[in-house]
Formats: C-alpha cells, structure tokens, sequence
C-alpha cells in the first residue's frame, strides 16, 4: 500500500500555520492551528478531524507542500471518524467500484478522458474536441478517486488509483485530456502525493481549450458578456491551473467579473457541505456563494466541475444568472450548440 | 353457448361481445404467475344499463362473472376461477362531475388513474387525487374495490378511505347507490352520517357487486413538489425513522426502498419523503423540518440524506415509470410482489425475510414500503422480477412468495390483494365470528355465487 | 403436427409485460392506440397483440380471422414504441408486428382486403386497380416537367396519384414547388408504388420486388434527391431503400417548403384564418419531423395555429397508417381514429384541418363527412393553405 510523503518536521517549524489559519469552516489564531495541526500529525484526536468540511482548501494554503489535507483524510480514517453518514460513504465507495460496464471509443495515444461522468461525453463534443473525442474514455475504471477523501477513505483512493493507471497503462495512452477537473488534480498532486507514478502524461482540458481556441481564433465571436467563475473543490489542488480561467474568458469575449469569493476565497458549491454537515452551513454557504455571484454584476456563472454546476443550477437560474459549463461557452463562441446535457 | 353469446350481443352489441379464442387467451391470465382460467365470454359494456342487463342476465342464468379494470392487480385477482364471462369496465370511462369546492369527483367505473390525472390538470389545476404508482390504466373504481393506495396515502389513508360514494350493480341485478348520492344529488360522502354500506363493498375484490361509479376525494394540489432521500444501512432504524418523519405531520408521501441493484442502491435502505409547498418558503421550511426530525440519526452516523441529482425527475413522476421497469430487469417481462398491509414495527424482520427468500430461490428482488394514514401501518412490498421465458424462475417467484405471504400473515400482517390462496390462509386465521359476517354477506349480497367466484368465498 | 413458427425478434416477445403504458400519451389523458381505442378488447393494443403473438409463436392459439384481423388492426403510429417503457424492446415493437403479419402472408391466411391490396398492388401497380398510364393524370395542366436531370424528384406516391383528395393535395404541393422556381420534376405514369403498406403489411417478397424496381429506375434517370408527397414514401425511402442499395437525399415537401420560405423564394401574404395542425405519423413519431409543417404554417401572417390536446410526440393518429387506409380494419364507426381525431380538432375552435400527408386528407376529410361537420370544419394540406396565402 502506498503512503503519504508528510513530514512532520516541516510542519513542526512551520512559521504561519495557513492550513487552518486560512479555512473556511474553523476560526482559529495561530497558536491554536499550529497546536491543532500538530495533533494531526502526531496521530493525537483534534477538533480538525472533527471539523473539516474537506474543501481542499488547506492543500492550496499549505505553501510548503505538505499535504495537510490528506494527512487530515488519512488520519481520520485511522481513528474510524466519518465525515458522512457510513451508508453514504458506502453509497459512493459502491456506485464507483469498477464493474467492467466502462466504454472506450477508439483510443489512440492521445484519450480524452470523461472520468465516470457520461455528461462530460456530451461536453467534449463539436470541433474544439473533433480531434479527440472519438479516443474518448469513461466509466469507472477510468474514474479519478479523489471524491473518497470526501468521506475520508484514502484507503480506497490508494487501492483505486493504482488500479485506475493500469486501466490507462493497458490502453497504451500517452497523453491524457481530463474533461473533469479533479482527474487532472488527482494525476497531478494526489499520485505524487503517495509516490505513485502517472504512466501519461495528463492534460488539464482547460490547457486543450486554450490552444485549439487559438489554433480557431479567427471563428470566434466575442460573446460580449460577464461571468462569475465558481471554482471547484478540486482546484484547490492544482492552483497552478487557476490562470487559465482568465486566459479563456479573455479569448472568447467574456468579462470574468472580480468577487469576493474567488481564488483562495472561493467558496464549495454546497453538495459535499450537504452531506457532511447538513442543510445550515450548506444554504449559508451556498447563498453567499450565489448573491455574491449576482452581485458581481454577471450574467453567467460559469463552472467548471458538473457536479458544482448540477448542485447550484437552480439556485443560480433563480438569482438570474445563466449556469453554464466552461466548455459551453467556448461552443458559443465559435457558434456552435451546446452539450448542453448537465442540469 | 350461442345462446348467450346471442343475448350479451343483444345487450352490448356484437362488438362488445367476444367468444374468440384470442379474448378468451387473453382474459384468462395477468400478468404475474398464476395458472390462467379461461372464461367463456368477454364482454365490454358502455353503459350502467348495459351492466345491469349483463349482471341480470348472468344471475338469471347463473353464470360466473368477474369485473376487470386493467387486471394489473397481478395476484390474479380477475381470472375467472369458473370460467363464464369477464366484464371489461375500461369503455365505461366518464368523467361525470367535480365539485371543486367539495373536492371530489364522480366518475364512471372504467375511468383510469392516468386520464383522471390528466383531466384534473387540464380542467382543475389546484386539485389532485391520490395516484398509485401502478401503470396509468388502473381503474379508479378496481384500486378502491382492493384497498388501493397512491401519492396521498401517507396523508389521507387508503385509497378506499377516499370514496365519496359508490354506484353498485348488486350481483341480482339491481343498481344501488352508497352514501350521500343514495339520498340526493350529492356525492360528498360514503356513509357517515349514514350507516356506512361501502364495506359490503370496498375491499371485496368485486365479489359483491360491480362499481359503476364511485366518487372519490380530491385534494389540494400544490403549485411546488419535492422529495429528499433520507438513507439508512441499518433496517432497525427505519421504523423509528418514520416515527420521526411524520410526527412533522408534513410529509405527502413516505416510502422506502432498497434493492441489490445497480450498485449505488446496495445495502441501503432508502426512505423518499416528498413534500409540498405553494411557496419557495413553504418548501423550504418544510424541508428543513425533515431534516430536523432526523438528526439524531444523522448525528450517529446512522443515516443522511443523499444527493437525488438527476433520480428526482423519476422519483416526482406520477405515476413512476420505473416501477413497471422492473420488470425488465432479468430481460424478461415480469414481476410479482406481495404487499401486506402492516405494523411498521416489523420491517426490519421483513427485510431480512426478503433477503432469506432472494437468497433461497435466486431471484432478483426489490423491497418497497409506503406508509399509511401517518404511520399506522405501511403496505410492505416484497416483489421479485422473473422472466417470463423462464418457467423455473417464475415458479420460484411463486412460491417465494407464497413463503413470504406465510411469515407476514404469521407476524399479524394482512395480505394486500390477495390471490386466492392468501385470502383462504387469512380466513383460516380469522376470528369465526368475523368469518361469520362475511359469509352472511357475501351470502345474502350473491346468493348465487357468481360474482368473482373463488374471491372471498367463505367455506 | 402443429406449425413451428419462427420471427426475426421473436426472442424479444416475452419481455412484454403488458403495462399498458403503450396505450397512452405521455400525459395519459386518452388513449393513444388507435386500434384499441376503436376496439372494445386489450387484445387490440400493442401489449395485447403482444402477448398474443407470444401465446401463436407458442402454439397456445391457432392462426385464425381473429388474430389476423387483431394484427393488421395495428396502424404502426409509434405511439406504442414512444410510450413503452423498456429500452432496447420498444424500440422493435413494430418490427415484430410486422414479422408477424409476414408469417400469416407466408400462411396465406390474411384479411381478404390485405389480401386484395397485394393482389391490386400485383397486378395493377396500385391499390385502386386503375391503369398506370393515369398515374400522371394528378398533374395535368400544371406544368411540372417529367424528372430528366432537375435537382428534385417530387414522388407522388399511390394516394396522391389516384385519389381525388390525395390527387388534390399533390396539385398543390407541385404546383408551389413549381412556382417556387425550385428544380423540380416528377416521373407522371412512370413512377411506381413505394412499397411501403405492402412491406408493413408483411409481403417482403413484393415488397423487396418494388423497391427493387424504383432503384432501379431512380438509379438510371440520375436521382439524388427525392421530394415526397407522402410520409409513408419517405419512410420507406428513407429507412429500408439504402439496404437495397437505393441511397438518396430524401425530404418531405414540408421540409422544402420551410427552407424556400426562410430563403424568401416564396413570401407567404396575410390570411387570417385558425388552423389546427395534424402530425402524421410517419413524419412526426417516426422521423421526428414536427417543426417543419409548423413553421410553414406560422409564416403566414394572420394564420393563427392552434395545437390539438394531442399533438406533436403525443399525436392522435388518423387511423390510415399500417396499411389501414386500404384494408379498413378499424371501420368508420363512432370511435374509429379518424372520427376521434376530427372531434379533437373540433374542440380546438378551428376552421380548418392542416395535413402534411395525403393518407390523412383522405381519412379526415371522410371523418369530417361521418362526424357531418363539413360546414364547419376543412382538411386542407400545408401547400394548400400556402398556396391559398402567397
């Protein structure tokens, strides 16, 4: 079984605690997140483990690459605290186990991975994909299995994962183009992680986007519009990517418009609130997610994960924005129809 | 023969009128694994009158004659046990009148639960009535004549507690009339504060007359409607978690399901709570107090409340869809349930009968249960998918469910549309007294014995 | 011995759990199977026919007039295949029926008016049993050239080449092809019959035969794109030609008289009447074909299109679809499919009926005359109603 390179020391003589200092859903002052973090570490119980709402966020603050979030995982798991009730964590550990139904279409070195999410097929459609979307991937074992440190299982994410990159290794796949955010996160900060080797090379599709938006720069209509930019959990993991929000939005004509909640501050779309901690802190969290949206002055709210976009949908539509997936609106851009399959 | 044959043809016309050896086929068996009984006659009549001269005739004559609505009750329940003549009641399908401000309906006994929930939506927009999940050609008047239950049945009782008033072809041939309409124009009410007559009737499977009209209650339909999915590992909990849920006295519809299949439904138990509002706030508030009422459940870890995504169009669909989809699920055509009407204290040891008996015979199962009139009882649904190809699957099908109406019998349960065999292992049980009563009735009722001969037939 | 019975599907038949969804509309507010609703008997439905087959390919009934009369009573709307709730059986639904009926052809033991279809079909090219060289007669004096290298074939079809009402109806749509400046030409008393009923009906082998034949003949004069009259001829066309190596662009003249409008080569003038439009079934549940006729009709200024209660997906059909509009299975009475749709157009408050299809024409304008509402209600085609507006 793989293992998490953390280091104790590291954080023993860390000067600014972030992890905790920075989250959402803990106030601490320094004193305390130093002493709580360090609980963590040293295998002792802390209100951490009991408190985290896992967002990711603490794997971005981190400016030492500790991986405190998945020492939290790891060490909850150790001790048999659930984050969720068992039945739901066991629903999720259930729903994603690989049962051999996945679909490939005609794979060639490069794979356009839709991870266990049929939407993302619909997504990854029309001519920015018509290069790769006939090598397309999906189905569970080709499934990134970050979603289990939600619900603090990083044993299934280590038993899974190397399972997962065989599945890809078996294909003969040299470069990976992740339709979900999180596969890219989990191929990039999560193997690493646990020293697992990646046998692809994996491609976040906003990096793809980017390069056939230029390659058809001359067909794009600027769309002339503002969007508020709803930043998945996942990202947290690879902030390095964050950029490639703007550089897209300036491409197809779209004002990304600046808010409160955003980059570091951006807040979870709610589902995973939901489930660990119930209806107050989620519908917080999700109306101050969703006025400061509106109050930004967009007219769109663009996502990028179809799990956020699926939980705040509704709520968007009713606060008068547009939800649409990142991918649609590049389609809009260069006139094309929307996948228009996630609701 | 053809001398009946002539006179039904009199009666209804020779296009409602079958001897064919593919009616006769046809009418012989439902769709779930009971031996088929062939009737010699099929007739379909349009008109009361028309009913009336065939029950006449068939008193006259004393021949056999069973009532069928869609014949989806699938505990053959419509097989004419002695042969003579079914009465196909689905040309009788007239929407005669609503009150709106008194909330019912009154409608003809062929009338369907899907043309009466698209005449309400269509015409009467603000009213609903309480639609089962069976498939939308269910007749109104045979879900009352067996207890039936719908969408409104956590709130108001059986669906046989909704009747407002019955018209009734008595098996000597004369048309009566129960309740208010009995005395005037009105159709508001059943019995009270009359002697209440309905019970020689409902429940009784048609073997005491024929319903021509029934009136049925209506209630409030609210512009919003939404439904949380409440999950459990543990069957023990699931009793105290209805308790739970409707103390909130907010709740439209309870039910709860579990089922091997597809994985994500494994080893869960699942309770959908839908609820209503004419208002964002009304459903939020309403949301909110269900997931109050079970935070101690959630607080264990027992429990929670699960992402319904895209599974709530199916959920909210009237009538669902997927449940006649099940039986699909071998690539077979078919399934068969038994529903004992119970103490919710009993699931958890149903639920593990369930478990024994797919395990025993190799079947693909899904336990369903809908709670009752605030939690009074539920209706306890043990179903089983066969294919239809396989005669030792469908076999198996039977007699796990005859083991499994057995055990809930045992444990107090009362079997829900009973086949025939259930209903003589239930009369075994009854107090002779009560045993007494009903064959006084079904006695004085059908002298003769014609109506849906086997049904209730007190030995 | 009793006879072994064999069909392509017949593998499928068992998964019929005769639910009855199949009888309705989506919003169940009557039902939707046309043979059932003018029957008295389950039998009559899909589900019914279903299990019938099941219980003759089992030997548990014997062929006889009843069964075949409850097969070909089947008018192939697709209500059954769109409403069915098990995927991967719905979707052959009408392919085991029609196996089915191919079984009792093979049996000789068919509706004498099936059996005088086939043999008019046989014999004289067309169901009416009239001469071929009158196949033509529908465009006289309308100046549509016969097909030589024009960038259409306009293909009439039997109804639109024999009938009155179907004949009327073809004038029509010729001649607002015609004066559209379209490339169009039509084959006249060369032009053969489709082939269409007879492959529903279950006659492969005539079937096989006649699409055999129009290949040909649309291979040697050039075709390439194809402007049908009548729905039934683009399904035919469009679903089973190409096996037969027949390969063309096929289109409903619906769907060319949309395009010619949106390009401005025909600019509908105001007429203000109420019309309510009838989705045929080979255009809409088979080819998913409902915008068309639609926007032909709302391009007209003035007009005002009012739905029925059962329209597009949901649409009641005429009765005349399986080769019913020859054989007559159903009958004209009070409940038959074409009287029941009339009614429904009735209560919509229109004046007038639109078609897209002339198999339709002919059995509403019929139904008009049974239901005696002819001062009240009109059944006129799209291209008629156009033309009435240009």
């Amino acid at each position: 079984m793989y293992s998490l390179k953390h280091d104790e020391e590291v954080c023993a003589t860390c000067p600014s605690p972030d992890c905790l200092l920075k989250c959402q859903y803990m106030d601490m002052d320094k004193e305390q997140a130093h002493e709580e973090i360090m609980k963590v570490v040293q295998g002792e119980d802390s209100l951490v483990l009991h408190k985290c709402m896992t967002c990711y966020g603490c794997e971005e603050y981190c400016r030492r690459g500790n991986h405190p979030y998945y020492l939290i995982c790891e060490k909850r798991e150790e001790k048999g605290i659930l984050t969720a009730a068992r039945p739901i964590t066991n629903q999720w550990i259930n729903m994603t186990s690989m049962q051999g139904k996945s679909m490939t279409g005609a794979i060639e070195e490069k794979a356009l991975s839709c991870c266990l999410i049929p939407e993302l097929k619909g997504l990854g459609r029309g001519r920015l994909f018509e290069d790769i979307a006939p090598s397309f991937i999906v189905g569970a074992e080709f499934m990134c299995p970050a979603v289990h440190t939600h619900f603090a299982k990083m044993s299934v994410v280590k038993d899974r994962l190397p399972k997962v990159l065989e599945n890809y290794s078996a294909l003969n796949v040299k470069e990976v183009v992740c339709l979900h955010d999180e596969c890219y996160a989990t191929f990039t900060s999560i193997a690493p992680a646990y020293g697992i080797e990646v046998p692809f090379e994996p491609i976040h599709y906003m990096d793809y986007l980017l390069e056939k938006l230029h390659v058809l720069k001359d067909e794009i209509q600027p769309l002339n519009v503002r969007a508020a930019y709803q930043r998945p959990c996942s990202n947290r993991l690879i902030p390095d990517k964050l950029h490639l929000v703007k550089e897209i939005m300036d491409l197809i004509g779209v004002d990304l418009m600046e808010r409160e909640y955003q980059g570091e501050n951006s807040l979870c779309c709610g589902e995973i609130l939901r489930t660990i901690s119930g209806y107050q802190l989620t519908d917080d969290v999700q109306k101050r997610n969703i006025d400061d949206m509106a109050a930004s002055g967009a007219e769109y709210s663009v996502f990028n994960c179809p799990f956020c976009q699926t939980t705040l949908s509704e709520k968007a539509i009713k606060a008068g924005l547009k939800p649409i997936h990142m991918i649609d609106l590049c389609k809009m851009a260069i006139g094309e129809k929307q996948g228009g399959a996630i609701k | 023969m053809s001398d009946i044959l002539n006179s039904l043809v009199q009666i209804v016309g020779e296009k409602g009128v079958s001897n064919h050896p593919e009616e006769i086929w046809f009418y012989s068996r439902d769709p779930g694994t009971l031996e088929p009984h062939e009737p010699d006659f099929v007739v379909a009549p349009r008109r009361v009158d028309e009913v009336r001269d065939i029950v006449k005739f068939a008193y006259e004559k004393s021949i056999p004659l069973v009532p069928m609505g869609n014949g989806m009750a699938l505990t053959g329940l419509v097989r004419p046990l002695k042969g003579g003549i079914v009465m196909d009641m689905k040309r009788m399908n007239k929407i005669l009148e609503v009150n709106e401000r008194g909330r019912y309906v009154v409608l003809e006994g062929g009338v369907s639960q899907g043309q009466l929930k698209a005449y309400l939506e269509d015409n009467y927009p603000h009213l609903r009535h309480s639609i089962p999940d069976a498939p939308p050609g269910t007749t109104i008047a045979a879900n009352v004549a067996l207890h039936g239950q719908g969408r409104l049945t956590q709130q108001y009782g059986f669906n046989s507690d909704m009747v407002t008033g019955l018209e009734v072809v008595l098996p000597t041939g004369e048309v009566c009339k129960v309740g208010s309409c009995s005395i005037g124009p009105y159709w508001f009410s059943k019995g009270p504060s009359l002697p209440d007559i309905s019970g020689l009737f409902l429940g009784w499977l048609g073997a005491t007359g024929v319903f021509t009209k029934v009136g049925l209650r209506l209630f409030p339909r609210k512009s919003l409607r939404d439904v949380e999915v409440f999950v459990t590992d543990r069957a023990d909990l699931v009793e105290d978690i209805i308790y739970r849920l409707t103390h909130t006295e907010m709740i439209e519809d309870l039910t709860i399901w579990f089922q091997p299949k597809p994985m994500i439904f494994k080893d869960n138990y699942h309770i959908n709570v839908y609820f209503t509002g004419d208002t964002e706030e009304e459903i939020e508030f309403k949301r909110k107090m269900i997931w109050d009422s079970l935070k101690v459940h959630m607080d264990s870890k027992d429990g929670g409340f699960m992402g319904v995504g895209a599974m709530k169009a199916t959920f909210l669909e009237e009538p669902q869809r997927s449940i006649a989809a099940f039986a699909d699920v071998p690539k077979g055509g078919g399934f068969e349930y038994s529903g004992p009407i119970s103490p919710i204290e009993h699931f958890a040891k149903y639920t593990a009968k369930v478990y024994e008996l797919a395990a025993k015979y190799n079947l693909l199962f899904a336990g369903t249960a809908r709670v009752i009139s605030g939690g009074h009882a539920m209706m306890y649904g043990i179903s089983f998918a066969f294919n239809r190809a396989d005669k030792e699957m469908m076999n198996n099908v039977k007699e796990a469910l005859e083991e499994a109406n057995e055990f809930t019998l045992e444990h107090g349960s009362i079997p829900w549309k009973p086949t025939v065999s259930e209903q003589q292992m239930t009369m075994n049980m009854m107090d002779p007294n009560t045993l007494k009563i009903m064959k006084m009735i079904k006695k004085n009722l059908d002298p003769k014995g014609i109506m849906n001969p086997g049904n209730w037939e007190v030995s | 011995m009793e006879p072994m019975r064999t069909i392509e599907h017949g593998n499928l038949v068992h998964r019929c759990f005769r639910c009855g969804y199949c009888k309705f509309p989506s919003d169940y507010v009557d039902f939707n199977c046309p043979s059932y609703k003018a029957a008295a008997f389950d039998t009559y439905s899909s589900g019914g026919r279903m299990w019938l087959i099941r219980a003759w390919l089992n030997n548990e009934i014997k062929t006889g007039p009843r069964f075949a009369d409850i097969l070909y009573s089947c008018v192939a709307c697709g209500n059954c295949t769109e409403q069915c709730v098990y995927p991967g059986f719905k979707d052959h639904l009408l392919d085991i029926f029609e196996e089915a009926k191919g079984e009792l052809v093979g049996e000789g033991l068919i509706p004498p008016t099936v059996r005088d279809y086939f043999k008019a079909i046989t014999v004289n090219g067309n169901p009416y049993k009239l001469p071929q060289n009158e196949r033509g007669k529908w465009a006289e004096g309308i100046n549509i050239e016969e097909y030589s290298d024009q960038d259409y074939l306009f293909y009439v079809g039997c109804v639109g080449s024999y009938d009155e009402v179907g004949m009327h109806m073809a004038r029509n749509v010729g001649t607002v092809l015609k004066e559209s400046g379209l490339s169009v030409g039509i084959l006249g008393s060369g032009e053969s019959c489709d082939g269409n009923e007879v492959k529903i009906l279950g006659e492969t082998g005539l079937f096989l035969k006649l699409a055999e034949d129009n290949i040909r003949q649309f291979n040697e004069l050039g075709v390439k794109k194809i402007i049908t009259l009548d729905p039934h001829a683009m399904n035919t066309f469009k679903k089973y030609y190409p096996e037969q190596g027949g390969r063309y662009q096929i289109y409903h003249y619906t769907e060319i008289l949309d395009r010619l409008i949106r390009d401005k080569q025909i600019i509908p003038v105001e007429n203000r009447i109420t019309v309510t439009y009838h989705d045929p079934c080979y255009l809409g549940r088979h080819h998913h074909i409902y915008k068309s006729p639609r926007s032909v009709l709302k391009s007209i200024p003035g007009l005002e299109l009012v739905e029925m209660r059962r329209n597009g997906v949901d649409a009641f059909c005429c009765g005349g679809g399986g080769g019913n509009f020859f054989t007559d299975i159903n009958g004209s009475g009070e409940e038959s499919p074409s009287r029941v749709r009339i009614r429904e157009a009735l209560d919509t408050g229109a004046s007038i009926v639109a078609v897209a299809c002339p198999q339709c024409a002919k059995m509403l304008t019929d139904a008009v005359k049974a239901e005696e509402m002819e001062g009240t209600l009109v059944v006129k085609d799209v291209a008629e109603i156009l033309r009435e507006s240009i």
